[in-house]
């Protein structure tokens, strides 16, 4: 261990302790399924102290996209003269009748891209189909999806479609919040999301419910310093934003961002698996692209959200839950036939846990 | 792959694969002269292989790759490689490869003819001949250009006794050098993810390493296995799961190239689950370790060689990664082809 | 939620769309990705800046950076001693 690791663990063991004995143990949610999986593969979940609780909160983009959602995307690719483009985080998601990957394996033409601009690029080379862009993600994500629109737009490229199911990261934090006593000391707050919205985004979250929001990174010291943050926060019962990931996230996050998404997109109810509708918690493209939106262009609904039986991502993923509590976990529910959300994204609470937490490993295989 | 091909370029036509006169041109002229050796000369319909003293070994491996070229290699070097390897870490001398190829109709003949170049110029590197061989001609739309199948067949050496139930707690794992390169360099040409990289697929022959380690550890060698697809994580994880022990390894141990790091990263991809086509993984009796380590790293394709990890009694058995902050986490095998991710 | 990696701007080209503007070749410590600036206006050849899914979402204060020096270290992988080799750099030939 290094030794600026080292004095973060101490001081973290003596407060937490110290918080245990006075009856009031600390538990803290990550908002961020990169964080989940960062705080497991650096090692950091196994340096902390026991008593300090790490709950993983909603913020995996393929976790909380609704099962609707997947099928819709699975109908589109079996139309006729369509190209469905999506991130490779959605390939394997499973919906009612199967994923991207099998609908590939009945003919479906799916193309993996790295970037909204992939899309475009697509669509531009492929003018006699229509080319449909799975656009997930939160706000780090979206910016690049509205650019990609305003660039189809700009260069009247018409057969370019967007599935929106982007999401805001913040009324699910008060949704999370408002629904009565939350278990939950302080969030350790996303570091790439921050960069847009900015630090000062969570003050209404630590005003208003009194928790300590800390914005951090995704390297083993940063996570360790701002779950420390927290801590000292808790211990001395203040409740302010803080951000350890000064480095590339500001105050005001990143305007020009925040006004190329307001340009597209119009903030919507929406539908998080496994937790239900959310109001203003997603985007949608205003009605000046609409002509973008691929609902417009075919006659396909969204369907329900539907969770399977004996699962319990809901609970999970709003931190009421392990996923050892789970009685499908790693038997029934596996990474390879998985059977909720959580533990269909390699970020999922679930998966994570599935991977990487030696204690809640069955066998290896 | 390209739909708009040079019309000019001469391509393999359906008539190459008619079995007629063609058929003839193609082999006699473009693949059977590049390969040409004592058991493929007399193109009979079998090989006739010389008497042998020793146990037999074979294997075979099919190879789709796309595209055909890539940083560092291309489909006939992984061809040789991948077949050979399967046999020099199983302790067998490889003795001679069978050719299958099934070409695309419309695939240019300068790339069959850089394919053959390559399966011959590995097969010379490797040691081994390709004493039969076979080409078919599917229809266009039907193939990825080229597919190809090898099986090799080998001498197993009688001097070594490679079985993983001979691995017991404190031997030690040793790889040749830096994990991931291959995969990563294959995926730097894929379609629509497409980046330039300094990365090159480390596909190479492994004999000549082989014979070294074991020529240094003799008997203490006790396991080999290349860590190709599903990666360093993969090999681990069947050891532990066939051994009964548990596999300890230390991150900052694992050879990596910033480069590799950088570019995993880049791809939301776990370096330890990608792909490599010119490393081994050793396991060693510890007091021989250090000895098999020092003739690793004097070897051309083992200078970046390191002592990754070893064998202990925890329960369950499994494979546990101590991190480079001084932190533990569990390593699994990867679910499936992996795909970059931004999440 | 969300990977973003940090890179160095090598060469800034006008792509000549109102929209998209400015994009950069943004070297990650030996493999080179074209990003969006359209985020980030400000930013100039050398600079870092952290990439998400093709589009650079930040450029990485220097002020702060110097201050952050340790963090941007473990953020750029130097902090990790590497026992790998380096493959020998391309030139920009092929490039320009």
């Amino acid at each position: 261990m290094t030794s600026d690791v080292q004095a973060v663990v101490a001081e973290l063991n003596d407060l937490c302790a110290d918080l245990e004995a006075a009856g009031k143990p600390v538990a803290i949610m990550e908002i961020c399924g990169t964080h989940t999986v960062s705080l497991f593969r650096t090692g950091a979940k196994s340096l902390l102290p026991s008593s300090l609780r790490l709950v993983s909160g909603p913020g995996c983009p393929v976790c909380v996209t609704s099962q609707g959602y997947i099928d819709l995307a699975c109908d589109l690719a079996a139309e006729p003269d369509v190209i469905i483009a999506t991130y490779g985080d959605m390939v394997r998601v499973p919906g009612a009748r199967g994923s991207l990957e099998t609908m590939r394996g009945e003919g479906a033409e799916i193309a993996v891209v790295y970037s909204a601009r992939d899309a475009v690029k697509l669509a531009e080379e492929n003018p006699t189909k229509r080319v449909i862009f799975l656009s997930v993600g939160f706000e780090t994500t979206t910016p690049g999806t509205a650019l990609s629109v305003l660039e189809a737009e700009n260069r009247g490229i018409d057969n370019l479609l967007i599935l929106a199911q982007n999401k805001l990261v913040i009324p699910a934090m008060h949704a999370l919040l408002g629904g009565g006593e939350m278990p939950i000391n302080g969030f350790l707050c996303p570091g790439h999301v921050s960069i847009v919205i900015g630090s000062d985004a969570y003050k209404p979250i630590a005003d208003q419910y009194g928790k300590p929001c800390v914005v951090a990174g995704f390297e083993l010291h940063n996570m360790l310093l701002a779950l420390l943050h927290i801590v000292r926060q808790v211990a001395a019962g203040e409740n302010r934003v803080e951000n350890v990931y000064s480095l590339t996230v500001t105050e005001p996050g990143n305007l020009h961002a925040q006004a190329i998404v307001d340009k597209v997109f119009q903030p919507c109810d929406a539908v998080w698996r496994a937790i239900g509708m959310i109001p203003a918690s997603g985007l949608e493209l205003r009605e000046e692209y609409g002509r973008f939106d691929a609902l417009s262009h075919f006659d396909l609904e969204m369907g329900p959200d539907v969770c399977p039986a004996g699962c319990i991502c809901g609970e999970v993923i709003q931190g009421q839950a392990t996923p050892a509590e789970c009685k499908l976990f790693g038997t029934g529910c596996t990474p390879i036939k998985p059977v909720g959300p959580c533990m269909v994204s390699s970020e999922g609470t679930c998966a994570a846990w599935f991977r990487y937490n030696r204690n809640t490993a069955r066998t290896v295989e | 792959m390209s739909e708009r091909k040079r019309k000019e370029e001469p391509c393999i036509t359906m008539a190459h694969g008619g079995g007629g006169e063609m058929t003839q041109k193609l082999l006699k002229e473009r693949i059977i002269p590049k390969l040409a050796n004592d058991l493929l000369n007399p193109l009979n319909d079998s090989a006739v292989l010389p008497q042998v003293d020793g146990r037999l070994c074979m294997t075979t491996d099919s190879f789709v790759v796309q595209p055909l070229e890539f940083p560092g290699g291309d489909i006939g070097h992984l061809a040789v490689c991948g077949t050979v390897n399967d046999l020099v870490v199983m302790g067998a001398k490889p003795l001679a490869l069978s050719l299958g190829m099934i070409i695309e109709e419309g695939l240019p003949l300068a790339t069959l003819d850089r394919m053959v170049d390559s399966i011959a110029a590995t097969a010379r590197e490797a040691g081994v001949v390709i004493a039969t061989g076979d080409t078919k001609v599917i229809e266009r739309g039907k193939g990825d250009g080229l597919m190809i199948n090898t099986a090799g067949i080998g001498v197993m050496r009688d001097d070594v006794e490679l079985d993983a139930s001979r691995i017991e707690e404190g031997d030690l794992l040793l790889i040749n050098g830096n994990v991931a390169d291959h995969g990563l360099a294959v995926m730097s040409v894929r379609e629509h993810l497409e980046f330039d990289t300094d990365l090159l697929s480390d596909a190479a022959p492994l004999g000549s390493l082989i014979d070294t380690l074991l020529a240094a550890g003799g008997r203490e060698v006790k396991f080999l296995r290349d860590p190709t697809r599903g990666g360093l994580s993969g090999v681990l994880c069947d050891l532990a799961a066939d051994t009964g022990f548990s596999v300890e390894i230390e991150e900052a141990n694992v050879p990596i190239s910033r480069v590799a790091l950088h570019t995993a990263e880049l791809l939301g991809l776990d370096p330890l689950s990608v792909a490599n086509e010119g490393k081994v993984v050793a396991v060693i009796g510890k007091d021989a370790a250090d000895a098999v380590l020092s003739a690793c790293k004097a070897h051309p394709l083992g200078g970046m060689g390191a002592l990754i990890g070893r064998f202990t009694t925890a329960t369950p058995p499994l494979v546990e990664l101590i991190t480079r902050g001084g932190g533990r986490r569990m390593v699994t095998r990867p679910y499936g082809e992996e795909l970059p991710r931004i999440c | 939620m969300c990977l973003a990696v940090p890179g160095k701007i090598l060469e800034i080209v006008d792509s000549g769309e109102p929209v998209i503007g400015r994009t950069a070749m943004v070297d990650f410590q030996g493999s080179r990705l074209e990003a969006s600036l359209a985020m980030v206006p400000e930013a100039e050849v050398d600079d870092w800046v952290l990439v998400h899914a093709g589009f650079a979402m930040s450029v990485l204060d220097e002020k702060e950076a110097k201050e952050n020096w340790d963090m941007l270290k473990a953020a750029l992988g130097d902090d990790v001693e590497l026992v790998g080799n380096e493959p020998t750099p391309k030139g920009d030939e092929d490039d320009q």
